[in-house]
This record gives C-alpha cells, sequence and structure tokens, in this order.
C-alpha cells in the first residue's frame, strides 16, 4: 500500500512541478511582453541582437534551405513519376517550402544557434553575478537583456524564413533544370503561377512565432539557470530541446489554425 | 541609517538567516564576518531586494527598503562583487560608466568616458586600460574596475563581498587601502563581508559577527580583540576547536 501511495505521490510531485514550470514561463512571457509598453526601451542592444540573431544566422538558414529544396525536387520528381505527374515538382517545391520546410527548418536551425547562444549567455551572466549587478546598476534585466532579445527574434525570423524560402526554390530549381531536365522559364512560370501569396505569408507569420519561441527559451533557460558550468550546460540544451519541441508543436497547431477546412 | 530587524531568510530546508538585527550608521564602515555559508551574502543581498526575506524589516533612513521608487533606491547604493561581475561584452569604460550612460544619470557619452577615465586613476589604472575587455585584465585589475564601477555615480552607501578573495597579500592591502580611502573621502557608508582578518582591521569601524543566521556579537573594531565572545575569538584566531564546528 505504501509502495502505491509512494508512485501516486511522486505521479503527484512530477505534475504539481511541470505546471509550476508552465505558471513561471508563463510569467515570465508575460512579464516580458508587458516591457515592451514601459520605456525605457535599450535600442543598442536591440540592435546588437538584430545582427546576432538575424544576419549571423543567414549562412546557416541559406545552406539549409539550398541543399533542402534540391532534396525535395528529387523526391518530388521521383515520388511523381510513379503517377506521372513528374511536372508538378516546382510547385510542391515551392508550396512545401514556403508554408512548412523553410519556416520550421529555418526555426530549428536558428533554435539551434541561438537559443543556445542565448542562454550560455545569460546563464553566464547570472553564476557570475553579473544579472546582479545589473539589478544593482539601476537596470532591469528583462528590459536589458530578455526584451531586446526576444523582440530582434520576433522581427529577424520570418526575414530568414522568406531569404530562406527564396533560396530554397533556388535550390529546387537548380536540381530541376540541371538534373530532372526541366526548362529553367518552365520551372519558373510553374512555380510563380501555383505560389499564392497566402502560402508564403503564412509561412512568414510561423517564423515569427518560431522566433519568439526561440528567444524566449534561451532567455528563461538562461535566467533560470543552475550554478556553475554544469547548470549552464544544463540550461543551455533544455533551451535547445525545449524551444525545438515548442516549434514543431506550434507549428502544427498554426498549420491548423492556417489551413484546416 | 541601515536597520535590519529580525530578517529570516530560508532555501527550501536550509534557514539561511534566523533573525539578523543590525543597525550601520551613516558614514561608518561595517565589515561582517562569519564563516562560509552562513549568510552574509544573503544579508547583503536582502538588503539590495536582490533576495526577498521570509519575514523581518530592513529600513534605510527609516524608509523600508520594499516600498517606494525602486530606481531612486539603487540610485544610493554602489556594489563591489566578489568575482567583479564586470559585464564581457562591454569595454573597462563602459562597465565603470555603465549607469552613467542610461536611465536616470544619464550623461552624454563623452563625459561619462572622462568620468569612467578619472575613477578608473582613482584606482590606481591607467587610461589605456579603458578600451580593453574585461577578459584581458589581471584579477586585481577586474578588482579595481569592479570598485571604480561601484563609484562611478558616487554612492551615498557601497557594499564589497568579500573584497580580497582570491588576491594575493599585496594587492589585498591595495585594494584594502583603496576602500578605506574611498569611503573616507566620499563619507559614504560602507558594508563589506570578508573572511580576511587583515580586510576587517584596515577597513573596519565596526564588526559584526554572523553565525548560524544570527548576529553572536557587534562593536567597533578595536573592541574586537578583547570582547569575550568565543565565536568571536575563535574566528579572529582561526582557532579549530571551539564553538563553531569545523567541518573536517
Amino acid at each position: 500500500m505504501s509502495l502505491i501511495l509512494a508512485f501516486l505521490a511522486s505521479i503527484g510531485r512530477t505534475v504539481l512541478a511541470g505546471l509550476a514550470g508552465v505558471g513561471r514561463f508563463t510569467l515570465f512571457a508575460t512579464e516580458t511582453v508587458s516591457h515592451l509598453t514601459r520605456p525605457p526601451f535599450y535600442w543598442r542592444e536591440f540592435g546588437h541582437a538584430l545582427v546576432q540573431i538575424g544576419w549571423l544566422s543567414l549562412p546557416v538558414v541559406g545552406m539549409t534551405a539550398l541543399f533542402t529544396g534540391g532534396a525535395l525536387a528529387l523526391q518530388i520528381y521521383a515520388g511523381g513519376a510513379r503517377f506521372n505527374a513528374e511536372t508538378v515538382v516546382p510547385s510542391i517545391v515551392a508550396i512545401g517550402l514556403t508554408r512548412e520546410l523553410g519556416p520550421v527548418l529555418g526555426g530549428l536551425m536558428v533554435a539551434a544557434r541561438v537559443a543556445s547562444s542565448i542562454a550560455a549567455e545569460i546563464g553566464t551572466m547570472k553564476v557570475t553575478e553579473q544579472i546582479d549587478a545589473l539589478t544593482t546598476l539601476s537596470t532591469n534585466p528583462m528590459k536589458y537583456l530578455t526584451l531586446p532579445r526576444v523582440l530582434a527574434a520576433t522581427l529577424a525570423v520570418p526575414v530568414l524564413v522568406g531569404v530562406g524560402d527564396v533560396i530554397g526554390i533556388m535550390g529546387g530549381f537548380l536540381v530541376g533544370v540541371a538534373r530532372l531536365d526541366f526548362g529553367a522559364a518552365t520551372y519558373l512560370k510553374t512555380t510563380l503561377d501555383f505560389l499564392e501569396t497566402w502560402d508564403v505569408v503564412s509561412g512568414l507569420i510561423k517564423g515569427s512565432v518560431f522566433g519568439f519561441i526561440v528567444a524566449l527559451m534561451g532567455c528563461y533557460h538562461g535566467m533560470n539557470s543552475g550554478r556553475g558550468a554544469q547548470g549552464v550546460g544544463r540550461a543551455t540544451k533544455t533551451a535547445v530541446v525545449a524551444a525545438s519541441v515548442l516549434i514543431l508543436a506550434a507549428n502544427y497547431v498554426l498549420t491548423e489554425v492556417f489551413f484546416s477546412a | 541609517m541601515i536597520e535590519l530587524r529580525d530578517v529570516h531568510k530560508a532555501f527550501g530546508e536550509n534557514r539561511v538567516l534566523r533573525g539578523v538585527n543590525l543597525t550601520v550608521a551613516s558614514g561608518s564602515s561595517m565589515v561582517i564576518i562569519g564563516g562560509s555559508g552562513t549568510g552574509k551574502s544573503v544579508a547583503l543581498k536582502c538588503i539590495l531586494g536582490l533576495i526577498r526575506p521570509d519575514s523581518g524589516t530592513i529600513t534605510l533612513d527609516g524608509q523600508d527598503v520594499t516600498r517606494g521608487d525602486r530606481d531612486a533606491f539603487l540610485a544610493r547604493f554602489g556594489m563591489l562583487f566578489q568575482g567583479g561581475a564586470l559585464f564581457d561584452s562591454l569595454p573597462v569604460w563602459q562597465n565603470v560608466a555603465f549607469r552613467l550612460l542610461r536611465g536616470s544619470l544619464k550623461r552624454p557619452a563623452r563625459e561619462a568616458r572622462e568620468i569612467a577615465v578619472e575613477k578608473l586613476r582613482r584606482v590606481g589604472l591607467k587610461p589605456d586600460v579603458a578600451d580593453k575587455f574585461p577578459a584581458e585584465l589581471s584579477g586585481g585589475m577586474q578588482k579595481r574596475v569592479g570598485l571604480a564601477r561601484a563609484i562611478a555615480a558616487e554612492p551615498e552607501i557601497i557594499f564589497f563581498d568579500e573584497p580580497t578573495t582570491g588576491l594575493d597579500p599585496i594587492m589585498s592591502g591595495v585594494i584594502n587601502e583603496l576602500i578605506r580611502e574611498i569611503v573616507v573621502e566620499m563619507g559614504a557608508t560602507a558594508m563589506t563581508i570578508t573572511h580576511d582578518m587583515t580586510s576587517v582591521r584596515a577597513i573596519a569601524d565596526n564588526v559584526a559577527m554572523l553565525h548560524d543566521g544570527v548576529i553572536k556579537w557587534t562593536g567597533p573594531v578595536s573592541e574586537m580583540d578583547h570582547s569575550g565572545d568565543p565565536y568571536l575569538d575563535q574566528f579572529i584566531h582561526g582557532r579549530a576547536e571551539g564553538p563553531i564546528e569545523a567541518v573536517r
């Protein structure tokens, strides 16, 4: 009997700890957003975050999109050949990239690169008392560290997704023309004919949501980092894993909202 | 005047502060001593509002520190952290002038830099240090930069958290002298926590010993050697035997 009670108690403790974590994260997110309307706003930190998150993520997002577009063209061609539907390659590559693969893969690559670096940086600042120092210097760490990063990621990731869409479609185009014997003009015309504005816009909205998630997870886990190198390492790992899972979950929810009949 | 009345703070089962009562007179230099993990830093952080006490009151000039304008309250303080807590991403002069580059004390960048260079000179650092990054400095230089940052906005109250930890005896002596000079020169109220008895004798007007979450003894530094308090005697003479249990 006592064994069963202990088992149930451990489940209860886990559930309570999980709910407490969700509550803390929700409060953190709410506080971050609330600072948007309350001065001061640290423009220099925002600009720095834009460069770090947006500009410096461009190579990795671009390479991911390029190779994904190429591989997608090959797969769709091979699959479409079973139904004599090889001509759908340009349109499916474009729709697949803009609606799904561009934002999701872009978001995941940014999560790997940015959530980890934000969590490690803020976590190190926490364990070396730099966060306490900020407070004693009359500077709110949420305003100085969190808000600029979250806002920069929310604005920069959709731009990265847009650029990634173009590069990904070019990857499909290069493979289509060089390997699959499509005419260049035909490929581009089919792409443009089938692609709708909403395909692109929905992907950009997803990118914005994913950017928000990535930066918020990095900041939250950094601010709540444990002591020492192990604490910072754990915060970094958790930030990347949590951001990645949340991106995939949010992608499903957004797809339901945007595209379910 | 800073007053702590029956301040309690626990972290889970660990009751760190168990009713701290302490008064620090304006313009005086109070040093809190005590073993590692006795809650000295926690007490300091409670005063600054970095940690919220579970119960008790902390007042500054009669005003509860948890009420009122937080920015105005913090603007009265400067703090030297144990590890310096310098911002890695900023050059030294921007660390020193951090408060002068933003917020209510904001000044033009050129003026802020001039003040930073002057404060660096005050702590014995040359102007060429201003453009270096904290990672390029030795531990002693980082402490001095931290000290320059603590005094940059000329606060009324300065806290020093283990100012000489990790420094060689000569550098410790230099930092102790600087702290004493600066406190006297600025007429500031100082609160220092340390284990270093040389620092205590160099810096303190008054001493308080924290043990088991309460202040065991407090009085002028001149009376410290003749207190008759067994805890204080054991601590200042570094004896293994006595009422304070040493973990071996």
